[in-house]
């Protein structure tokens, strides 16, 4: 059964789709071709892909949610993934110091040094694999496991815009101040969402982003 | 017209919520109390999502800039109009120039944090994406995407609605009250993590009363009670929430999520507030302790089909109300 993924209710007004096994480019692929075949579905609301997830909102509750959740089950046994291929930015951070407060809680997690922390997590090219959170935030697939860091304890009240963070195995980029539990490591300035633009999100699932150092600070 | 004459922090333009920008990172928003601000909209004969002002610090004051029927919904709070004493969920009318003051509620059988000013015809900012509430986050919506301040001046619908009947409204908290010894109830079903927690911690989080701390806003509540501890640590991959999800940090600490909250996290959820009760936890004042009840999806559908019942019944009482207006 699990093979075929986990399907879980968020009160009467969505239900979550979680895909079996690890988070890969590959399933994400998927999620976004079952977004796609679930928008079409007339009780959906709207279907939203999380990392290697997918939530749908409903229009309203059904007498019963098994058999939807049956539906999602099956539909994504048999999706094709969906290649989206979009555009890559390049965003130069400043790690550590003033603007990333907690790369002290990732250098004690991961036992390595801040120059190292930068060079891994500078290294790969991430995908946009969904947006969330917040208006224009992308959550970035491939981080590399090796600075992984739990989610605070308590989520911090308000971390600023530009704010590159990790929380567990992801990574991404505020795109405006609010509240988070990730683990701010830098920050840079882009804007990743205006409402004047259309469409208003600057990124959108497919396209990518790169990390480059401008600085290392203590 | 309407001009802000005084605001504490806070007041927002909301309506019933945006939908469909989920996809853009963009939350729901919307009232805190949608049954207050529906009913006050049906008061009015306005949409039930004409957007309002939600008020949640108080006084607030404003001047009308032309005549209007209005009403003040949710809480029980002492109003005045030129002065003179007028009740809140009742239907009023002002005319040019005059002074609306909404002072704090006032002990009454129901407790309840936010009022709600609505006005003929609504108020009459740009939809933003589909909806005229606030985005704090996002800085759109509603006037200026940002909370109401002293000088502001809000645009009304050019036509108002019908005139105005004098009429007004029994509270949903009154009509359909929802306590366990002496404390207000809101119902939740579990979700995904639920039986990842220990079973001590589930046995506390369904029992005993839970804090509202003053570390509570629109984005979500924080609560305080018992530790609550996972049966072994968790960290998720990031997916789409609701308001009403119940997050539990590793501290241990629930939080519930409220009408601004973004629309993905990760942190483990052990259950999530029924959409028909997130009104009743949007009128719960910080400090004040309520209690969770585990329901199922059957008894979480009936609820919302009672919330829409009770609304049918608004509806057709005030139009049962404009009918005779108009023959007398």
């Amino acid at each position: 059964m699990s093979a075929l993924g986990h399907v879980s209710l968020l009160g009467t007004s969505a239900l979550l789709f979680e895909a079996p096994g690890e988070t890969t480019l590959d399933a994400q692929r998927r999620i976004w071709s079952l977004a796609r075949e679930a928008m079409a579905w007339p009780e959906v609301r709207e279907a939203v892909p999380g990392m290697n997830n997918l939530m749908i909102s409903l229009r309203r509750p059904p007498g019963a949610w098994a058999p939807l959740a049956e539906r999602l089950r099956l539909a994504w046994d048999s999706v094709e993934p969906l290649p989206l291929e979009g555009r890559c930015i390049e965003l130069p951070v400043t790690y550590g110091g003033d603007g990333g407060p907690h790369m002290a809680d990732v250098i004690a997690y991961s036992g390595l040094t801040a120059e190292e922390v930068a060079d891994i997590h500078s290294a790969p090219t991430y995908p946009v694999f969904a947006l969330g959170s917040h208006p224009g935030y992308c959550y970035l697939g491939g981080m590399d496991p090796r600075i992984a860091t739990p989610r605070r304890r308590t989520p911090v009240l308000s971390i600023p815009g530009g704010a590159v963070s990790i929380g567990g195995s992801q990574t991404g980029v505020s795109a405006s101040a609010g509240p988070s539990g990730w683990n701010t490591i830098g920050s840079t300035d882009m804007t990743f969402f205006d409402v004047s633009r259309t469409p208003p999100a600057l990124l959108q699932p497919g396209d990518s982003i790169r990390f480059r150092i401008r600085k290392v600070l203590p | 017209m309407i001009e802000i004459l005084s605001s504490g922090a806070l007041a927002t333009v909301q309506d019933l919520g945006r939908h469909g920008a989920l996809g853009l990172g963009v939350g729901v928003s919307g009232a805190m109390d949608g049954m207050a601000l529906a009913a006050g909209n049906i008061l009015l004969g306005n949409d039930d999502g004409a957007a309002a002002i939600e008020i949640p610090v108080f006084p607030f004051v404003v001047r009308f800039g032309r005549g209007s029927a209005f009403a003040i919904t949710g809480a029980n709070v002492v109003a005045r109009l030129n002065g003179s004493p007028i009740e809140a969920w009742w239907a009023h009318e002002a005319v040019m120039g005059d002074i609306l003051e909404i002072g704090p509620p006032e002990p009454s059988p129901w407790r309840a944090a936010r009022a709600y000013l609505s006005i003929s015809g609504g108020i009459a900012v740009e939809p933003v994406l589909g909806s005229r509430s606030t985005q704090l986050r996002g800085a759109f919506g509603g006037h200026l995407g940002r909370q109401l301040r002293k000088g502001d001046r809000l645009p009304l619908a050019p036509t108002g609605g019908p005139p105005r009947l004098d009429c007004g409204l029994v509270p949903p908290a009154l009509a359909m009250p929802l306590e366990i010894d002496g404390l207000p109830v809101v119902r939740a079903l579990p979700a995904a993590e639920h039986d990842r927690f220990a079973p001590a911690s589930l046995a506390a989080f369904w029992s005993e009363p839970w804090k509202i701390t003053s570390h509570s806003d629109r984005y979500g509540y924080r609560f305080a009670g018992p530790v609550l501890e996972p049966l072994a640590p968790m960290e998720l991959r990031s997916h789409g929430i609701v308001p009403g999800v119940i997050q539990v940090p590793h501290g241990g600490q629930p939080i519930v999520q409220m009408r601004d909250a973004q629309p993905s996290g990760g942190y483990p959820k052990v259950a999530t507030v029924i959409e028909a009760d997130l009104w009743r936890l949007g009128q719960a004042p910080i400090g004040s302790r309520v209690r969770f009840l585990k329901v199922d999806w059957e008894e979480a559908v009936e609820a919302l089909d009672r919330n829409e019942a009770w609304l049918g019944q608004v509806r057709r009482l005030v139009g049962l109300r404009r009918l005779q207006e108009r023959a007398a």
